[in-house]
């Protein structure tokens, strides 16, 4: 073994610091498919058990629906399981191609690129389009994988306020001289689970001549009165340059993502974009999958109607029961709580009774805005969510935050 | 105190606080390894400085050390005549 006892200590240290400081990460092992109710053992070993699942983004419930697996099943059988192949040397089969053009129909662009993950979308785009010569202006709320793939490309970098357009606006205008400016925006942001104001955002890129990149990654399939994303929700669509989405969430939930957009940001993603040029191809089992849950979207709206109905009785009930939740109209719904430690009781109180949520709590969000973050799924019949709402008001009682403040949780638990 | 200064922190404060942050903003205040300004953000203030006090901060002179406290800010523009 290379490596010696004392470089594998410092190692072990990082470890340690990271479980001293709270931030180590401890993974539920699930013992089911993934569905509204799953089996669950925790702590690991633990007898399995039971739960709602309030933490998916499983939003149209369809990463085990019936007509996906066997689509996906019949794709094993007639394309079979890996390529063994990047996509440009033996790794393009026709079904590669389908899904591509589905993507572009549904998302209503020019052209769409299948990536590995949106991860891998966000990471190549940037770098394969920009040059020095260009800026990116991203929301401050954007996800780590945009923040990671601004950090590969070459192109300057910069911020504006979450949501703020009157910064974004003062940022087109310091950055007027570029030859190319992007505008970055999440569609729906995942851990406030509000949506960007994409249509004034395309009004200042249509003034400034900017670009506009939206990764819909928590909005594609359900956002939009046919599910098309934010960009359908605002009526701009068309008029999105560069959109990031996956496979991963309301899409079939298994993996894959793509960068959709204007032809000559595809073909310079298929030419240059490093995730895709030298990442294997998506197996042909998950693009099938992937096909058969965008036919069952684009032939009815019922999954993302339903859905929509969940999420307007969950926000309902947890306001009038006396929770705190972040305004918004998605099926992210975060439960405020504010102090880290309450937010860590709260969720393994919510386990007791049979409920599977997350505490999510600084660095992932701002310190002092401790929070369980809730997402909703057409899997999610009313029981589910009378059952669900039922235990958060139960433990909400328990800490005695129901009907309270802001001011008045924090003057109770602290920040 | 000197003008740049001042204008200096009112610049950080109206750039990167948010209006319902309770975060005190003073001229020793560290912003990018207190976790106030980000590396990305960073270039807004640069441009500022570069734009107001029409200087060219090279990039090799724009670190987050440089860029950490208005106190350090004020002793790298004092190294292009700015006071």
């Amino acid at each position: 073994m290379a490596l010696s006892d004392s470089r594998r200590n410092l190692l072990k240290d990082e470890i340690k610091d990271l479980q001293e400081a709270g931030l180590f990460k401890e993974e539920r092992i699930i013992c089911a498919p993934q569905d509204s109710e799953i089996e669950v053992s925790f702590p690991l070993g633990a007898k399995e058990k039971k739960v709602i699942n309030m933490c998916a983004n499983n939003y149209l419930g369809l990463s085990s629906h019936p007509e996906v697996v066997e689509a996906a099943r019949k794709g094993l059988d007639h394309r079979g399981y890996g390529m063994s192949s990047v996509r440009f040397i033996c790794g393009t089969q026709d079904i590669h191609k389908e899904l591509e053009d589905k993507l572009t129909d549904f998302l209503a662009t020019e052209d769409t690129i299948l990536f590995p993950s949106c991860m891998d979308a966000n990471c190549g785009v940037f770098e394969a389009v920009l040059t020095e010569e260009d800026v990116m202006i991203a929301d401050r709320l954007v996800h780590a994988s945009i923040v990671d793939g601004m950090r590969l490309a070459k192109a300057q970098q910069d911020t504006y306020k979450h949501s703020n357009m009157d910064h974004l606006e003062k940022k087109l205008q310091l950055h007027e001289d570029k030859r190319l400016k992007v505008i970055v925006t999440d569609g729906s942001f995942s851990m406030d689970g509000d949506l960007a104001k994409l249509d004034k955002i395309v009004e200042l890129a249509e003034k400034y001549d900017a670009m506009v990149f939206l990764d819909d990654s928590h909005a594609s399939g359900f956002i939009g009165k046919t599910g098309r994303g934010t960009h359908e929700h605002y009526d701009v669509l068309g008029k999105i340059d560069i959109i990031t989405t996956t496979l991963g969430k309301a899409l079939g939930g298994a993996s894959g993502g793509c960068v959709s957009g204007r032809k000559e940001i595809v073909e310079l993603c298929r030419q240059k974009a490093r995730p895709y040029l030298f990442s294997n191809t998506i197996a042909p089992v998950v693009v099938s999958g992937a096909i058969s849950v965008i036919d069952m979207i684009s032939k009815t709206t019922e999954r993302r109607d339903k859905l929509e109905k969940n999420t307007e009785f969950w926000r309902k009930g947890l306001t009038e029961g006396g929770l705190i939740i972040k305004d918004g109209e998605t099926p992210i719904v975060p439960v405020m709580l504010f102090n880290a430690k309450l937010s860590q009781d709260f969720a393994k109180d919510l386990y007791e009774e049979g409920i599977y949520a997350i505490g999510f709590f600084f660095p992932v969000v701002p310190k002092g805005q401790a929070r369980i973050r809730t997402q909703l799924s057409a899997a999610h019949d009313m029981h589910h969510l009378e059952k669900a709402l039922d235990a958060f008001l139960k433990v909400g009682k328990k800490y005695d935050i129901l009907h309270k403040t802001k001011q008045e949780v924090i003057d109770m638990y602290g920040k | 105190m000197s003008d740049v200064k001042e204008v200096v922190l009112e610049y950080v404060q109206e750039e990167y606080l948010e209006e319902d942050d309770d975060i005190e903003v003073t001229y020793d205040t560290p912003l990018i390894s207190g976790g106030i300004v980000d590396s990305f953000s960073m270039v807004s203030l640069k441009r500022f400085l570069e734009t107001r006090y029409k200087i060219q901060i090279p990039d090799a002179k724009a670190t987050p050390e440089a860029f950490d406290t208005v106190e350090n800010i004020m002793v790298l523009l004092k190294e292009f005549g700015v006071e």
